[in-house]
């Protein structure tokens, strides 16, 4: 299996170290929320098909990748900066939630 | 009558003789023979004694697929067991022997199992073990006894256990095509690939290209098959743009069109060169794939099946045409297809009286009848045979008419002489590769045959893996697989004409002849028809039950012969059709791969070695080294005539009296940089960081997202935005990673930089009574008393001209300090502080004392923080905030982790000098016979100088209320055992009065 990493190009799969679900969202550090901790530790998506899932270039420029990959096939569908895709998503926390 | 070798034909170079050894006897063969031809030639019939049954068997194929003739050959002290006959191509010196026989291939005492055959019938390893309910025999005690004879008696070769001196080698690979097979199909796609300028692969697992072209007797481009497949890989050779590699057997389709392959360059082949290396494997990356892998015959299930001189059609053919050996001189020839007509006109044309052919239909095809005619034989349409006889070999069968409508039996036995019988149950192409490849193999119902499943889009399949049986089809698939392999570029050229019989490849649906009788259907594991009744009768309908109930299709041919036979018997008894019975997946390897070539040069301890940049000094001042995860770290520096145990005492003594050194090289540091370095750091470490004056360091805590205890360590302030962050030597690459994945993941707004700098800084840490008058003599440029370097401060300065970092913090519970140097001046350093400290009695310590001080004084390590232990275990609650959340601090109080009977951190005192051992278990009752229930175990041991005892830390349940009170260490693996008494883990010093001085 190659992982194509955008720095690096295309590596092989001994360079890289499997870093989990990346469907997982971390609860706000001061949540209370024992719910939300137990799932944000414990569970994971386990689907038949595509799945994204972090990897980290550990063997190269150490950098966290979100990767879709189906799960049936070891087909990589897409690869990004998992820091990228972070920023996205800590943007859209700290954008105020319209009031309705 | 036994086979014999024809006076002319064959591919093999008869001006030459090879002498070799089998069951110590000499034989003799020509080059291009493989043991099996050789063997044959000499007139053997018998090849080896059965699995189960001990059964004498003779060879049934002659390929890859072989399930019969398995030997060992021997190379000095060197045994490889299980190696096909018909794999072997022999040479000079060669030494086999063949297997599972005792005391000889003719007298074989194990034979006796047959007699008592049920016991070993299917599903015998779920049922025999199992000892009766009540009485005196009850449990299973009985049948381990039993079981030491059972294994001796089945099985097949031995394993040998002298080292092999043989070299492997592993090579990587790329290529546009890589064609796997070369017989008409694989030729032609890989001659059609090379033209248009790819770079092709062609592998072909025998010694010869050309697979069916070397016996089928048929005509390629007006010349004989073998003639134009020669020219073919003539051409093949000229061209840059292709590797020819034969012996080669491409055993693994992975993802990514990733293919493995095993090379058998020196072993067991006669041109050998000494320094070759035996096997070679491949790692070949393809862009496109052609799968030509042919297909393999599959024989028929009737009683007596396996007697030797039963034999697959196609391999008697084989045998005449590329060995020139004739299978037997009055032949029969069984069949459920037409096949097999041509092979018994080929060893009819070879000089061989064909006796009868035998057909399973009722209808024969005027091609067929033909080729029957031809050799004059007798043919008997709607007839099977039910039965074997002879006594070491074959010398006759019995026939009955068959019904095949009704596959139903009738009429009287009619005994037939026969030396040899040719069976052929149809064609099984070989789709393993595909298969692996991924998807569901498709069964045709017309050919009778598993078809590769849906081509995907890294292979093509071409001939009769996809069920093109003809040799036409076969070279007008192969073209077209090689131009669509190879891209664009198409070449226009049509395939070269064939002309050969045409032949229905269409077998009868029967492949089971239902007389009594031991009937075999996996010839190598020894299942019979019967076995999958037993398996049908007790409920094991599945493919895959049926698989492990039988042990069908588990042996070391992993059923090339076998498998559709038996899920045929299975869907006939479940009145279901074969896909609705399923079938096995097929998985890696295709076929066996030797160890060694998988491992190539990488053998013995391969783990790259870490050393820190004082490493030769360690050496050259007589510490024995010890590999501490990858790290090389002196364990003790024993002075001449002491044992390690006199040596750390020594170091460790010497340490507390005066002072000691030690090489903290190892720990692992990251630099945590940025301006919000320090509210990053406030979240990870489970006790404020941020609040941490530049110039100091503290103790911290990180705990995982589950709320287990990561690491400890310490977090020193460089710098407002400069942390210098140390972690234990083993969890470095862990920390390091879970700080990169919150930094990149749950915190990319952070804006800081991590950096491992555990190679740029080398260590040191010096402890002991004198050790601040020894930093006094060297430093310069900062002072070191306790007003300039309080309790962790930190100061910089110069030793013997290099810059260094000093921090006052403690290890070994004495005053201490690490002093840290860019690495490249590490000995530089440590050379200045050894010198300094000559006078103060100073002494250089390695990790046994390390460890030692550690105990006395409680602190905890990977031993302790085992990733089941909590900051409450370990008694570090101290340690978490209350003000701030931080990784795993709402996961840690969870209900589990909290209760007073979780194992907690204890300090364990032997009372009667047993010495105690990390791994050994705490118990509240010592019985030494029958060790007692666990209530925790040692995690670290040692004598103590300082307390004169034998002490150790534990985990123990409920530990923290344990104190005072007396239990027991258990020991069994080490048979120590003794009382000991549960104390607080702060053994020495619990005020650290030294270490605050």
């Amino acid at each position: 299996m190659l992982i194509t990493c955008p720095y690096c190009g295309p590596r092989d799969l001994a360079e890289f170290a499997y870093q989990g679900d990346g469907n997982r969202t971390r609860p706000d550090p001061a949540s209370m929320d024992q719910d939300a901790w137990n799932a944000y530790v414990y569970d994971r998506h386990n689907p038949a098909g595509a799945h994204h899932e972090f990897w980290q270039h550990s063997g190269g420029c150490r950098a966290h990748l979100a990767v879709t990959r189906d799960t049936l096939t070891h087909a990589i569908t897409s690869v990004a900066f998992a820091r990228e895709l972070g920023h996205r998503r800590s943007l859209r926390r700290d954008r105020p939630e319209r009031g309705g | 009558m036994s086979p014999r070798r024809t006076p002319t034909g064959g591919r093999i170079d008869r001006s030459r003789s090879i002498r070799f050894r089998f069951d110590g006897a000499d034989c003799t063969g020509h080059p291009g023979d493989t043991l099996a031809s050789a063997l044959l030639a000499a007139g053997v019939i018998q090849f080896g004694r059965s699995f189960k049954y001990h059964r004498p068997r003779g060879v049934l194929a002659a390929g890859i697929e072989e399930p019969n003739a398995l030997v060992t050959v021997l190379e000095g002290d060197v045994r490889e067991p299980n190696i096909p006959a018909t794999r072997i191509e022999i040479f000079d010196g060669l030494t086999a022997t063949s297997q599972n026989r005792f005391p000889s291939l003719a007298l074989d005492v194990g034979a006796l199992g047959q007699l008592g055959g049920g016991l070993l019938s299917a599903g015998f390893y779920y049922k025999t073990f199992m000892g009766p309910a009540v009485g005196p025999l009850k449990g299973t005690a009985v049948w381990m006894w039993c079981e030491r004879f059972i294994r001796r008696a089945a099985g097949l070769g031995r394993a040998g256990t002298a080292p092999d001196p043989a070299r492997y080698e592993r090579m990587n690979a790329f290529c546009d095509v890589l064609v796997v097979g070369s017989g008409p199909a694989g030729l032609m796609a890989a001659r059609a690939a090379a033209a248009s300028g790819a770079r092709v692969i062609l592998a072909e697992l025998e010694p010869r290209f050309g697979g069916s072209t070397s016996f089928s007797g048929e005509t390629i481009d007006g010349m004989p098959a073998h003639d134009w497949a020669a020219s073919v890989v003539d051409d093949l050779r000229g061209r840059a743009n292709v590797r020819l590699l034969p012996r080669t057997t491409v055993w693994g389709y992975y993802d990514g069109n990733l293919l493995a392959a095993v090379e058998r360059v020196a072993g067991r082949r006669p041109d050998a060169r000494r320094e070759a290396p035996r096997h070679r494997h491949w790692v070949i990356s393809a862009a496109r794939v052609v799968l030509a892998t042919g297909a393999m015959e599959r024989p028929l299930v009737f009683p007596g099946n396996d007697r030797p001189g039963v034999m697959l059609a196609s391999a008697a053919e084989r045998y005449a045409a590329e060995y020139g050996v004739l299978c037997g001189e009055r032949i029969v020839v069984f069949t459920n297809n037409d096949s097999a007509y041509r092979a018994a006109a080929a060893l009819g044309r070879a000089g061989a009286v064909i006796g009868a052919i035998v057909d399973l239909r009722q209808e024969i095809s005027a091609a067929a009848r033909a080729l029957a005619g031809a050799t004059g034989a007798e043919l008997l349409p709607a007839h099977a045979v039910v039965a074997t006889n002879g006594a070491r070999s074959l010398a006759g069968i019995e026939l009955q008419r068959f019904d095949a409508a009704a596959k139903m039996l009738s009429g009287d036995r009619r005994p037939l002489q026969a030396d040899c019988l040719l069976v052929s149950g149809g064609w099984s192409p070989t789709i393993q590769l595909a298969a692996q490849a991924g998807g569901r193999a498709e069964w045709d119902m017309a050919l009778q045959a598993f078809l590769p499943p849906q081509q995907a889009e890294g292979w093509i399949g071409a001939g009769a893996v996809i069920g093109k049986f003809d040799t036409q089809a076969a070279l007008a698939g192969g073209l077209q697989a090689g131009n669509a392999a190879a891209g664009p570029a198409v070449d226009g050229s049509v395939p070269p004409a064939v002309d050969a019989v045409a032949l229905d490849p269409r077998p009868a649906a029967i492949l089971e002849i239902p007389a009594p009788g031991k009937a075999f259907v996996d010839f190598q594991h020894d299942v019979t028809a019967e076995d999958i009744r037993i398996a049908h009768r007790e409920g094991f309908f599945s493919a895959e039950h049926l698989k492990r109930y039988t042990t069908l299709g588990m042996a070391t041919d992993q059923g090339k012969t076998s498998n559709v036979a038996g899920l045929a018997i299975m869907a006939d008894l479940l009145g279901r059709t074969i896909p609705e019975t399923g079938t096995t997946r097929f998985r890696p390897p295709f076929a066996p791969v030797s160890l060694g070539a998988l491992a190539a040069e990488r053998y013995g301890d391969v783990r790259p070695e870490r050393l820190t940049p004082m490493h030769d000094w360690h050496v050259s001042n007589g510490a024995t080294m010890y590999a501490a995860g990858l790290w090389q770290r002196p364990m003790v520096y024993a002075l001449s005539g002491e044992s390690v145990e006199q040596a750390y005492v020594r170091e460790a003594r010497t340490t507390r009296e005066r002072a000691g050194i030690v090489d903290v090289s190892t720990l692992g540091k990251i630099a945590v940089q940025g301006p919000d370095a320090a509210d990053f750091l406030d979240r990870v470490y489970t006790n404020v960081l941020s609040t941490l004056p530049v110039g100091k360091a503290r103790y911290g805590l990180m705990l995982r997202e589950d709320g287990m205890v990561l690491d400890d360590g310490t977090a020193w302030r460089l710098a407002a935005d400069d942390f210098l962050v140390t972690t234990t030597t083993a969890n470095a690459g862990k920390v390091m990673q879970h700080l990169e994945y919150l930094l990149e993941i749950v915190w990319p707004e952070l804006r800081v930089g991590l950096t491992s700098v555990t190679d740029q800084w080398a260590g040191a840490a010096i402890g002991g009574p004198r050790a601040r008058e020894i930093l006094g003599l060297c430093v310069e440029g900062t002072a070191v008393d306790g007003q300039a370097l309080p309790f962790m401060g930190i100061v910089h300065g110069e030793i013997a001209g290099a810059p260094v970092m000093i921090c006052r913090l403690s290890f070994s519970g004495e005053m201490a300090f690490e002093v840290y140097c860019g690495a490249g001046h590490g000995t530089h350093v440590w050379d200045a502080l050894v010198a300094a400290g000559k006078d103060f009695g100073l002494v250089p310590y390695g990790l046994e004392a390390l460890g030692t001080m550690r105990i006395e004084k409680g602190h905890v390590t990977g031993a302790e923080i085992d990733g089941r232990t909590t900051a409450r275990d370990l008694h570090l609650d101290w340690l978490l905030s209350k003000k701030k959340p931080f990784v795993g601090s709402m996961m840690m109080d969870r209900e589990g982790l909290v209760r007073a009977d979780r194992l907690q951190l204890v300090g364990v005192v032997s009372l009667d000098g047993t010495a105690l051992a990390g791994g050994a278990h705490i118990v509240e009752q010592l019985d030494v016979k029958t060790p007692r229930r666990s209530i925790g175990h040692l995690t670290a041991a040692c004598y103590s100088p300082a307390l004169g005892r034998h002490i150790g830390l534990a985990l123990v349940k409920g530990g923290k209320a344990r104190h005072g009170t007396r239990a027991f260490l258990s020991d069994p693996l080490r048979r120590r055992f003794g009382p000991v008494e549960i104390v607080s883990h702060h053994f020495y010093d619990p005020e650290g009065r030294r270490m605050h001085g």
